[in-house]
């Protein structure tokens, strides 16, 4: 519980981790008076190239924490940090990858892939030959010119994935990506996304309401209460060993007991979760 | 059901309805006169040796090409305005607000009544019909435009944004197609709407066109040419919408239709 940064990658002493949330409170206003406390009083911080999940119950706030990772959201007190400097506006070292479709549905797959490049000023020709090598990095390589509602779901999310990676962030959000997908889906976008992560090691904030998903996919495993007023309750580590493949680390031991042991914290909080949404 | 019998199907109400209309209108019955009196409903064969007619000595080709110009520039007047005032509006909440209300005033008039106005100010000529069809375009086009910038996915510009788009990249890559697929699946209805001003236009007063055409008919009990210039205003609407189908198919492509698995 409480791991620092430092600890947990030791090999990497970057002083600034690459995103650190201090003591940060959102609360909405909801009308005349009246106002909700999505979170409160969370400190978080991820080191570069660290691979963090954040599991809670429905609705206890973790897209909230992970849009003011991204800038989309200025918090209500408390700071971010990014790589040292204070974040204000749009964190621009982020990709974000969405729970809800994001994809501009008027843009064929190369085009939804190509367009982070041609925002940054890379010229047109270029952006969609690498756009292009992207997909086929995806295993969309023969979609280029569909349009997102000619995709499933999971080939929609591949395209989300090389939209955001093509820009090469050093930072990756993720909320809940691979929430819409069957299971089978899911364990294979999760492979995918370890696939493409172990080749430059960004620091990615990952959330989830799986349990599972989270250990099997990342370094750390921050667990949040039930709302309103969510805290970071707990903090692990995760004892498995890189390269993983999804589908196997389940059947390890070293899993069995991790999920054992935050479980047991995690399921009072889904149960208050359930009492105070009416199991919605 | 294939296409092939649609279609059958089709020119078989087409031959049916004549068919009942010729019978009604020429063949006597005991008294000696058809139930029908053709000097009130014309007979389907007066009605097109009159088309015929107006064809055969290029008469009708001056008319059509009148009412085609006040359709098409109160269609491109009427859209160009709406999309930029939609555009404005949806993008200043407070300029909507304030013209919220005279928005809604100017749309509940029924838009006849400028005709008489539109006459006074532009002349007998073209422009008076194409003002009649810009106030019912703009207003169109304007609605789906206005609603097309507001109702764009707040994910899909969360996403944008985070793709690093500035305001002017934002416009071009999002609201721009956004408003623009609103506007085109009101096309059909916004078109209609210009050839409407454009004949009414000329109905109420005018020297060329097909509504001239008509009123003229009507003016010496000519049911023939009124029924004449009836079926090629029909026509006319008919290849008008046609055109608007390809253009949206060809534009639209990106949005999703009704699955078809035939291959």
């Amino acid at each position: 519980m409480g791991v620092s940064a430092a600890e947990a990658l030791p090999g990497k002493m970057r002083a600034a981790p690459a995103v650190a949330l201090d003591d940060v409170t959102i609360t909405f206003r909801l009308g005349k008076g009246v106002t909700y406390t999505a979170v409160s009083e969370a400190t978080l911080s991820v080191a570069d190239g660290e691979f963090v999940a954040i599991v809670g119950p429905t609705g206890c706030g973790k897209s909230t924490l992970l849009n003011v990772a991204a800038g989309l959201l200025a918090p209500s007190s408390g700071t971010a940090d990014i790589f040292g400097e204070r974040l204000t506006g749009l964190n621009s070292q982020a990709g974000y990858l969405f729970q809800a479709d994001s994809l501009f549905p008027w843009k064929t797959a190369l085009q939804n892939v190509a367009i982070g490049l041609e925002t940054a000023g890379v010229a047109s020709s270029e952006a969609k030959a690498r756009a292009a090598d992207w997909l086929k990095r995806v295993g969309l390589g023969g979609f280029a010119a569909r349009y997102p509602h000619m995709l499933s779901g999971g080939q929609r999310k591949r395209v989300g994935l090389a939209q955001v990676l093509i820009r090469d962030p050093k930072i990756l959000l993720m909320d809940e990506p691979f929430g819409p997908l069957d299971a089978q889906t899911r364990q294979i976008m999760g492979n995918l996304l370890l696939d493409l992560w172990s080749a430059d090691r960004k620091a990615v904030l990952f959330v989830t309401h799986d349990l599972e998903e989270a250990i099997a996919l990342s370094d750390r495993v921050v667990i949040m209460s039930a709302g309103p007023a969510a805290r970071i309750i707990g903090d692990w580590r995760v004892p498995i060993a890189r390269p993983r493949d999804i589908s196997e680390v389940r059947l390890e031991k070293g899993f069995h007991d991790l999920h054992r042991e935050i479980w047991t914290v995690l399921k009072d909080e889904v149960l208050k979760g359930y009492a105070q949404t009416g199991g919605g | 059901m294939s296409r092939v019998t649609l279609i059958g199907f089709q020119i078989l109400v087409m031959v049916v309805t004549l068919a009942a209309w010729h019978l009604l209108t020429t063949v006597p019955m005991s008294n000696g006169k058809p139930l029908v009196p053709p000097f009130f409903f014309s007979t389907p064969g007066d009605v097109f040796a009159r088309i015929w007619q107006w064809f055969a000595d290029g008469s009708i080709w001056r008319h059509l090409w009148i009412t085609l110009t006040e359709a098409t520039l109160a269609f491109v007047i009427g859209s160009v305005g709406g999309i930029l005032v939609g555009f404005w509006f949806a993008r200043q909440p407070l300029i909507a607000a304030i013209f919220d209300p005279y928005v809604k005033m100017i749309n509940a008039l029924p838009r006849i009544v400028l005709a008489p106005i539109f006459t006074l100010w532009f002349g007998l000529g073209i422009w008076s019909k194409v003002a009649l069809g810009v106030t019912l375009v703009f207003f169109i086009v304007f609605f789906n435009v206005y609603q097309g910038v507001r109702e764009v996915s707040p994910t899909v510009l969360a996403n944008a944004r985070m793709l690093g788009m500035n305001e002017r990249q934002l416009m071009r890559h999002v609201y721009w197609p956004s408003a623009l697929s609103w506007m085109f699946s009101s096309l059909h209805t916004s078109v209609g709407f210009a050839v409407v001003g454009a004949v009414v236009g000329e109905y109420l007063g005018s020297a060329a066109g097909l509504g001239y055409l008509i009123l003229q008919a009507e003016g010496t009990f000519d049911i023939a040419g009124v029924f004449a210039g009836m079926f090629v205003l029909a026509a006319f609407v008919i290849v008008i919408d046609g055109i608007v189908t390809l253009v949206e198919r060809r534009l639209l492509v990106w949005r999703p239709a009704a699955a078809d698995t035939r291959t």
